[in-house]
C-alpha cells in the first residue's frame, strides 16, 4: 500500500510539510509580488529582495546537503563549499559561453579573460559548456565525481573524525589556490562574471530573477523531499547507525564505507545544485567561494538550526544569513564577534540547535504539565484515600462504640 | 664615533698617518686629517690633481679623478664622498678646493688637504664643483678602490666585489700594489680573481688561458659574466677550450648551489612549520582536541612582539628577547582561558570542539582587528638579525632564517626535555597514553589538560615572535599557517614530537624543492594532494601512537 504509506509519511513530518507548503507558496507568491504588483503597493518586492531571498534559499540548500552528511552520517565535512563552488563554476562556464561576442574583446569563441591571456583556442575542458543540458549535467557530475574519488579514498582507508574534517578543509583550500591560478583557465583571481543571459533570457530582467527565485524554492523543496526520503528509508537507518557507532555497524556486517560514499556523493551533488542556482543570481563566481571560512560558515548554519533535522538546517541557514545581512549592515565591526559567539554558544548550550531548544522546552513544559497533572491526581487520590480512611475511621469508631 | 687609528700607507710613500677617523656618513662634522708627510713630492702630485677638479669641463674633471685614483691617496675618500654629496666647493678668490658645510646662512669651510678649519664665508665667495652621472659612477669606483686599503678584511672584500663588475686594465698596478701588502688569504684570492677578470679581457693568450683556469669554480656573478662574454669574443682555440671548461664547471657548481639554497629555504620553511605545528601536536596528542584557534595564538604572539617593540623603542635590539617570554605568557594564558572556559565542557566531542575553537578564532581575529586596526603592523627586525652570511658568490644564508632554524630546534629540544625529564611531562605522557589509568594513579588530569593547553598555546605564541620577523603581522597571520600546521600534524602523526619534526621538515623541503619548476602555488597544491593521498595509506600519520584508542 504505497499510497497510504506516503500519506502517513507526509502527515508525520508536520513542520517539514508546513515548510514545503511555504516554499511552494513563495515560489508562486514572490514572483507575483515582484512582477504583478505596482512598486507603490506595500507588499511589492523589489528585484533586490527577490535576489537576496533567492540567495538565502541557495544557502539553505547547501545547509541541507551539509546536514545530510553531518547530521545523519556523522561526517563533518569542512569542504562542502568546494562542491558548492564547483557547481557554481559549471553554471558560470555556461553563462560565460553565452556572452558570445558581447564581451569587451568581442571574441565570439573565447571568454574575455582567455583573450586577455592570449589564448588562441578554448581549452578542452570548456568544450560542451555552450550547451545548457551538458552544463546542467556537469553541475551534478563535477562535484559528484570529486566527492566520489575523494570519498572513495578517504572512507576506504577509514579516515574518520577530525582527520576527515581537516583533510576536507585541505581539499577546499587546495582547490582555492588552484582556481586562483590564471593558467587553470577559470578566470583566475577575478573568476567568471559579467554574465549576460541564461537560455536567451536576460539576467538583469525582473522576470528572470523571479523565475530563478522560484526555481531555487522548488529545488530546495525537491532536495528536502529527497533527503527526507533517504533518511527515513532503511538506508537512512544504517546511516544513523554509522553516525552513532561506526565500528558496531561494521561488525554487524554493513559495508560502512559504501553507505558513507553514497551519501557523501548525493550531498556533494546537492551542494553543486545550490551553487549552480546561486551563480546566476549573484552574477559572479570566483575562487573566494572555495575559502575554508565559507564551508565552516555553512556548518554553523546547520549547527544553529539543529543538526539531524532537515528543516532545522533550512531554518538555521535562513536565520543566520538574515542575521548576517542585518549585522553587516548595522554593525559591520561586530559580525565576526557574533558569528564566533554563535559557534561557541551552539556547541556549548545548544547541541541540537534552535529546533532542539524548541523540542527540549516543549518536553519540559509537557513534563511540567504532566507532573502538575500527576500532582493533581495524587492530591485527588490522597483526598479520596483520606475520605475513605475517615469513613473507615468513623466506621471503626462506630464499631468501637458499639463494642464498647 | 672618534677613534685613533694607525695607518700604514703603500710602499711608495711610507708614512704613518695619525688620523681622527670620523664616520663618513656624518657630514655635519668635517673630517680632520692630521697627516705627517715623509715624502712631500708625492703629495704635490695629488694636490695638482685636486686642483684640476676646478676645471669647467666634465672630461677634465674625469681626468683629474682618474689621476686622484692613480695616486691611491687615503684622502680621496673625503673628496669623493664630498663630491657625491655635493659638498665640495672651491673658493672663487684663490681656487682652493674646500669642503663646505652649511651653517645657518653661512658656509663653514675646511681644507681638503689637511682638514684645517678655514672659517665661515658667504655663499657668494665659493662655487660648487658639480658632477654628472658618469662622474658619479667613476667616483663610486674610486671609493671602492680606496676601500681596497681599508683596515677590515671584510670591507676590503666588499670593495673588491663592487669593483669586479667594472674591472679596468688601469686597476692592475693598484691590485699589484695591494697584493704585495696584503696578508689576508681570502682577500688575496679575491684580488687574484679580479686580476683574472682583467687579464681575461686584456691579457695575452697565455694570461687569458691562466685567467680562465683561475676563474673556473669562481661563482661571483662578475666572474661568470666575464667568462660568458669572453666566450663569444675569444679567437684562440686553446683559450676558448679553457673558457668552455671553466663555464661548465661553473654551471655544475651553480646547480649544486641552487639545490643547496633551496634546501636552506626548505629547512627554514620547515622550521617555521615546526614552530607553528609543535604546539598543535601537543594539544592534539594529549587531549585529542584540534584547536582551530591555534593560528590565532601565533598571531597573538606576533602582536605581542609588536607591542613589546612599541614599549621599548630605544632597545629594539633586545626586544625579541623580551618578546619571547612575553608572547609565551600572553598566548599561554589565553590558551588556558579557552581550555577552562570552553574546551573542558566538550571533552569526548572532538567535532564540537573543532567548531567552538573555530568560533573563538573568529572572535580573536576580530578583537585584534578592532584594537590594532585591519592593517599590517610594522615589526622591526633588529640589526643582528638582518643581513646574510655569504658562503660564495651565489649562495648567501640570510641571518633571520638562520636564527629561526636554530631557534625552532632549541624550542623543540626544550619541549622534549619538558616531556621526558620533568614530572609534569611524566604526568602529561601518562594522560596521553591512558587517561582513566592516569586518573586512578592520582594524576589530576583536568589540571594536566589545562597546563598542556597552556603550554601548546604558549609555544604557538613563541612561533608568532619568530614569524613576525618573516611575514607581515596582521589579523590574518594565523589563518595562513593553520592549514599547513594541520598538515604537518596529520602527516607526522599525532602525539609524537619526532613525527612532527620529520613532518615539518619534509613538507618544508618538498615545498621549496618543487617551487623552482612548479611555481609556489602549484607546489603547495601538490603537497596538499600528496598528503591527502598519503593519509590513505597511513591514516594515523608517519609515526602513529600505539595506544588503546582505536576509535576517536
Amino acid at each position: 500500500m504505497p499510497k497510504s504509506l506516503l500519506v502517513r509519511f507526509l502527515v508525520k513530518d508536520k513542520v517539514g510539510n508546513a515548510m514545503l507548503l511555504a516554499l511552494l507558496l513563495s515560489a508562486i507568491l514572490v514572483p507575483i509580488m515582484s512582477l504583478a504588483l505596482s512598486p507603490e503597493n506595500p507588499v511589492h518586492l523589489s528585484s533586490y529582495w527577490v535576489t537576496l531571498l533567492g540567495k538565502y534559499l541557495c544557502y539553505a540548500l547547501l545547509a541541507i546537503a551539509v546536514d545530510l552528511v553531518w547530521g545523519y552520517c556523522g561526517i563533518l565535512s569542512l569542504g562542502h563549499g568546494a562542491f558548492f563552488a564547483l557547481g557554481g563554476y559549471a553554471m558560470g562556464m555556461y553563462l560565460m559561453r553565452q556572452i558570445g561576442d558581447r564581451g569587451v574583446y568581442a571574441n565570439p569563441e573565447l571568454p574575455d579573460f582567455m583573450v586577455f591571456l592570449d589564448w588562441s583556442e578554448i581549452p578542452w575542458y570548456w568544450m560542451g559548456f555552450d550547451m545548457f543540458p551538458f552544463a546542467m549535467l556537469m553541475v551534478f557530475l563535477a562535484p559528484g565525481i570529486l566527492a566520489f574519488i575523494f570519498g572513495y579514498l578517504a572512507f576506504r582507508s577509514r579516515v574518520t573524525g577530525v582527520y576527515l574534517s581537516i583533510i576536507t578543509q585541505a581539499l577546499t583550500y587546495a582547490l582555492m589556490l588552484a582556481f586562483f591560478r590564471n593558467d587553470m583557465g577559470f578566470g583566475g583571481n577575478n573568476g567568471l562574471t559579467d554574465f549576460k543571459d541564461i537560455l536567451g533570457f536576460s539576467l538583469q530582467a525582473d522576470t528572470t530573477r523571479a523565475v530563478l527565485f522560484a526555481l531555487s524554492a522548488l529545488a530546495l523543496a525537491g532536495a528536502y523531499v529527497l533527503c527526507r526520503w533517504i533518511v527515513n528509508s532503511k538506508l537512512g537507518r544504517v546511516l544513523i547507525a554509522v553516525r552513532d557507532s561506526e565500528s558496531r555497524t561494521r561488525f554487524i556486517g554493513y559495508r560502512v564505507e559504501r553507505f558513507k560514499l553514497f551519501v557523501f556523493v548525493v550531498s556533494a551533488m546537492l551542494a553543486g545544485v545550490a551553487g549552480a542556482l546561486y551563480v546566476p543570481q549573484v552574477g559572479i563566481i570566483n575562487p573566494g567561494e572555495f575559502a575554508p571560512l565559507n564551508s565552516i560558515e555553512s556548518i554553523v548554519w546547520v549547527a544553529v538550526g539543529g543538526r539531524g533535522t532537515l528543516f532545522g538546517a533550512v531554518f538555521g541557514a535562513l536565520l543566520v544569513n538574515f542575521g548576517k545581512s542585518w549585522f553587516t549592515g548595522a554593525f559591520p565591526e561586530l559580525w565576526l564577534f557574533f558569528l564566533g559567539a554563535l559557534f561557541v554558544i551552539t556547541t556549548l548550550w545548544l547541541p541540537k540547535g534552535v529546533v532542539g531548544l524548541y523540542g527540549s522546552i516543549k518536553a519540559k513544559l509537557q513534563e511540567r504539565a504532566a507532573t502538575k497533572k500527576n500532582a493533581e491526581l495524587a492530591q485527588l487520590k490522597a483526598s479520596e484515600e483520606a475520605a475513605t480512611a475517615a469513613k473507615t475511621d468513623s466506621a471503626d469508631s462506630a464499631e468501637g462504640a458499639v463494642n464498647a | 664615533m672618534v677613534r685613533w687609528r694607525l695607518f700604514v700607507l703603500n710602499q711608495s710613500r711610507v708614512g704613518i698617518v695619525l688620523s681622527i677617523y670620523i664616520s663618513r656618513f656624518s657630514r655635519f662634522i668635517a673630517s680632520v686629517l692630521l697627516v705627517l708627510w715623509v715624502l712631500p713630492a708625492a703629495a704635490s702630485d695629488w694636490e695638482q690633481a685636486v686642483q684640476a677638479l676646478t676645471a669647467k669641463k666634465n672630461n677634465q674633471k674625469q681626468q683629474a679623478i682618474e689621476q686622484l685614483i692613480a695616486t691611491g691617496d687615503k684622502r680621496n675618500s673625503l673628496i669623493f664622498n664630498s663630491l657625491l654629496e655635493a659638498n665640495l666647493y672651491y673658493q672663487k678668490s684663490d681656487k682652493q678646493v674646500v669642503v663646505a658645510i652649511k651653517e645657518g646662512s653661512l658656509y663653514r669651510l675646511s681644507s681638503v688637504i689637511d682638514g684645517a678649519d678655514l672659517g665661515t664665508v658667504k655663499k657668494s665667495k665659493i662655487k660648487k664643483i658639480s658632477v654628472n652621472n658618469k662622474i658619479r659612477r667613476q667616483l663610486r669606483n674610486g671609493l671602492a678602490l680606496v676601500g681596497l686599503n681599508a683596515d677590515d678584511a671584510s670591507e676590503r672584500i666588499a670593495a673588491i666585489r663592487s669593483l669586479m663588475n667594472t674591472a679596468y686594465a688601469s686597476y692592475t698596478p693598484i691590485i699589484e700594489q695591494r697584493l704585495v701588502a696584503e696578508q689576508d688569504k681570502d682577500v688575496i684570492a679575491k684580488l687574484k680573481e679580479m686580476q683574472a677578470i682583467i687579464n681575461l679581457q686584456d691579457g695575452d693568450a697565455a694570461a687569458r688561458e691562466a685567467a680562465a683556469e683561475l676563474l673556473a669554480g669562481k661563482l661571483d656573478p662578475a666572474s661568470r659574466n666575464v667568462l660568458v662574454k669572453q666566450q663569444s669574443a675569444e679567437q684562440d682555440p686553446q683559450v676558448l677550450a679553457a673558457i668552455d671548461k671553466a663555464i661548465a664547471t661553473n654551471q655544475q657548481l651553480l646547480q649544486i648551489n641552487t639545490v643547496a639554497e633551496n634546501m636552506y629555504f626548505g629547512i627554514s620553511l620547515g622550521a617555521v612549520l615546526l614552530l607553528a605545528a609543535v604546539g598543535l601536536a601537543i594539544t592534539f596528542g594529549v587531549m585529542g582536541v584540534i584547536n582551530m584557534a591555534h593560528g590565532e595564538m601565533i598571531m597573538l604572539g606576533a602582536y605581542t612582539t609588536y607591542v613589546v617593540q612599541q614599549l621599548m623603542p630605544n632597545n629594539i635590539e633586545w626586544s625579541l628577547l623580551v618578546a619571547i617570554p612575553a608572547a609565551f605568557v600572553v598566548s599561554g594564558l589565553v590558551g588556558i582561558l579557552i581550555e577552562r572556559g570552553v574546551i573542558r565542557f566538550l571533552y569526548g566531542r572532538p567535532l564540537e570542539t573543532l567548531l567552538a575553537t573555530f568560533g573563538l578564532s573568529l572572535v580573536l581575529q576580530q578583537a585584534v582587528r578592532s584594537i590594532f586596526g585591519p592593517l599590517n603592523q610594522a615589526v622591526i627586525t633588529p640589526q643582528w638579525m638582518s643581513g646574510s652570511l655569504e658562503i660564495n658568490g651565489v649562495l648567501s644564508l640570510t641571518y633571520n632564517r638562520l636564527y629561526i632554524i636554530i631557534f625552532s630546534f632549541m624550542v623543540v629540544a626544550t619541549l622534549w626535555t619538558i616531556l621526558r625529564k620533568t614530572f609534569f611531562g611524566l604526568q602529561m605522557r601518562a594522560v596521553t597514553q591512558n587517561r582513566p589509568m592516569a586518573n586512578s594513579m592520582g594524576i589530576r588530569s583536568s589540571w594536566v589538560d589545562a597546563m598542556t593547553f597552556g603550554l601548546g598555546s604558549g609555544i604557538a605564541g613563541i612561533a608568532g615572535v619568530a614569524l613576525s620577523q618573516l611575514t607581515n603581522v596582521g589579523p590574518n597571520l594565523g589563518q595562513n599557517y593553520i592549514i599547513d600546521s594541520f598538515m604537518v600534524v596529520v602527516f607526522g602523526g599525532v602525539g609524537n614530537l619526532f613525527g612532527t619534526v620529520i613532518g615539518a621538515l619534509t613538507l618544508g623541503i618538498a615545498n621549496k624543492l618543487m617551487e623552482p619548476f612548479a611555481g609556489a602555488v602549484l607546489a603547495k597544491i601538490l603537497v596538499l594532494v600528496f598528503i591527502i593521498l598519503f593519509i590513505q595509506k597511513r591514516p594515523r600519520g608517519l609515526f602513529a601512537l600505539k595506544g588503546r584508542t582505536v576509535e576517536d
